[in-house]
């Protein structure tokens, strides 16, 4: 698939190399396992009382200290992960859904389709895009299908701008014309032999989307806008935010949270930029 | 002079359009929410009453074919009408008014800002690649792109407001002061720094890195070369020869990130209380006040066209190349 890295061994010594992608990597991994293991570490529901409220850090059943309601920040923290992950994989799936279509669209058959997906797409990218996300989200009713879609809607337009230039330049290849030639049909040559070929760049900025789409679902969720049923990071903040005074923890530990999670995304996506794109890499600095 | 001239009415023309899409986009949403559309212009379901949603129905006759009430709202909108709002039984418009002056100086100066230090850091790097101020930089970079910037906003004022007390944590004014000319100023000055430095920190990151690579790139160039080889000083190769191209890459992507900045501003304002459109944004959130939300969209969007505008004059400025070809 990977056709830039000869094999997965030198793909792995490629983004080794890149110490900021390997403990970016290391704090991924930390995340997931908290995520999976949330309700064996921290078993029962997160906005359930479990202490008493405005218990500061290290005190007796509550590590990171309990919110003014009582509940644990950490057990908060663990099951946010799960949002925040879901939310970032999913709204991107659905951005690259998206981004990708009429970006191969517009970038395969130039001229006038390019015109009308390109324009569409500059409109998308002049909208105040949060904006959009929150008015979205707020006329929706929260839940975590409007919050996915109002992510995936207001960050394809990027993803777009990047496959057309891929696929633009990819179509005027010899092996292009010659399955032209061969009488493939544009579906089959846009699947099989465009897409594949495409992907590194795609693969790269995908892994940088997750990182803003966390970022997008916890402004969402501190503003009041999150799924009611599901504890997320940037809801504990913006619930917090008015006690900050009495009670710096409660929202200085889901903050970190976001901000590790965030920086680990974004390390392993410069790093798989390095193993992906080698020419790009050697180039740089 | 004439090139700029056709290149501000083609600006123009394109505004145009982006602003009816965004029309259009509004109408849509409104009849696309749950529920009935008149109920939705008004707020919550139930909390209006029955009179005042019968007023609307009548006015955005929402018993007659959709191309007539598309026609019926985007004339109400072309003559600066933006709806009622229910809640705060005013025009939109008049809300917005009243909050845009506090928006437009906190998102306008944190734009400078990002733009003037981001650049400056950016340099600095490149001047210092390899160096230890180098890596500073590109980790400090690393680490602003990661954070929410309402947590750097909280952990701001709680640093500076509330333990060192240096900076008031809220607000646009000390209320109740009663200060005039010049203290009344410095006075606000003084509450608008922590959100503009919030606000700015993100997009400064992004510059600093992108005037990096852009330095980089430029400073290995024939132009720079035949410069060192004339025997011009460094500083003046530096600011004249490399800067001067590295910096079109910078202001492109600062045209482009002009409607996040905007965005942000949702954030910045609801964290330190800042009287603008942003504050507005989370109050009519709170209260599901849509008209307001939607006259909100579409003033926020007008700011990004004037920001994108505000950059092409920049890159004009900067590159007269630019005007030459047009």
């Amino acid at each position: 698939m990977l056709k830039l890295s000869s094999s997965s061994g030198d793909f792995w010594k490629a983004f080794a190399r890149n110490k900021g992608a390997v403990f970016g990597l290391v704090i991924l991994a930390g995340i997931l396992v908290l995520a999976a293991f949330a309700s064996v570490l921290f078993p029962g529901d997160p906005w359930d009382m479990a202490t008493a409220p405005f218990q500061p850090p290290l005190s007796e059943g509550s590590p990171l200290g309990s919110d003014m309601l009582g509940r644990d920040i950490a057990a908060g923290i663990a099951h946010g992960a799960r949002v925040s992950l879901l939310i970032g994989l999913t709204s991107t799936a659905a951005a690259l859904a998206i981004g990708v279509t009429l970006g191969a669209l517009a970038g395969f058959h130039g001229g006038r389709v390019d015109d009308a997906i390109m324009r569409f797409t500059e409109l998308f990218q002049t909208i105040p895009n949060f904006v959009l996300a929150v008015v979205l989200v707020a006329i929706f009713t929260p839940s975590l299908t409007t919050i996915v879609a109002a992510i995936a809607i207001v960050s394809w337009p990027p993803l777009a701008r990047l496959a057309r230039a891929e696929f633009m330049s990819l179509r005027t290849r010899e092996f292009v014309q010659a399955a032209i030639t061969t009488g493939q049909s544009n579906t089959t040559i846009i699947l099989r032999q465009i897409l594949p070929n495409s992907l590194s760049p795609i693969i790269v900025s995908a892994s940088l989307m997750v990182a803003t789409a966390i970022l997008l679902e916890s402004s969402l969720s501190f503003l009041g806008l999150g799924d009611p049923n599901a504890m997320s990071w940037g809801y504990m903040i913006g619930a917090a935010r008015t006690v900050i005074r009495q009670a710096w923890w409660m929202s200085f530990f889901p903050g970190l949270a976001i901000v590790l999670t965030v920086l680990a995304l974004n390390l392993v996506g410069e790093g798989l930029n390095d193993a992906l794109n080698p020419k790009l890499a050697r180039s740089r600095g | 002079m004439l090139g700029f001239a056709h290149l501000f009415a083609s600006r123009l023309v394109k505004a145009l359009a982006i602003l009816i899409a965004i029309v259009v986009m509004n109408f849509f949403l409104v009849h696309a929410a749950p529920g009935d559309p008149a109920m939705v212009m008004a707020g919550e379901a139930g909390a209006a009453d029955e009179k005042f949603v019968e007023q609307l129905r009548q006015q955005f006759g929402l018993d007659r074919p959709l191309h007539e009430q598309l026609a019926t709202y985007v004339g109400k909108i072309a003559q600066g009408d933006l709806g009622f709002s229910y809640r705060q039984q005013r025009p939109v418009w008049d809300i917005l008014a009243e909050r845009l002056p506090a928006t437009l100086i906190l998102t306008l100066t944190a734009f400078l800002l990002a733009l003037a230090a981001g650049v400056a850091l950016g340099t600095l790097a490149a001047i210092t690649v390899g160096t230890w101020a180098d890596s500073a930089i590109t980790v400090v970079a690393l680490l602003a792109y990661a954070t929410p910037i309402y947590w750097i906003g909280l952990m701001m004022s709680l640093l500076f407001s509330i333990q060192l007390g240096w900076l008031p944590a809220f607000g646009y004014e000390t209320i109740g002061a009663g200060y005039t000319g010049l203290a009344h100023a410095a006075d606000v000055a003084a509450h608008l720094i922590l959100p503009v430095i919030t606000l700015a920190l993100f997009y400064m990151a992004g510059y600093a890195r992108l005037t990096r690579a852009s330095m980089l790139e430029v400073r290995g160039q024939d132009f720079v070369k035949t410069a060192k080889a004339k025997g011009l000083s460094q500083s003046h190769i530096v600011t004249r020869h490399v800067l001067r191209n590295a910096i079109l890459p910078v202001i492109t992507v600062a045209g482009i990130q002009a409607g996040q900045l905007v965005g942000g501003s949702i954030l910045i304002e609801t964290v330190f209380a800042w009287p603008g459109i942003g504050r507005l944004a989370f109050e009519a959130v709170l209260q599901r006040d849509y008209q307001v939300l939607l006259g909100i969209f579409l003033v926020t969007s007008v700011m990004v066209i004037l920001f994108n505008i505000l950059t092409d004059i920049l890159y004009g400025l900067v590159d007269p190349r630019i005007q030459a070809a047009r």
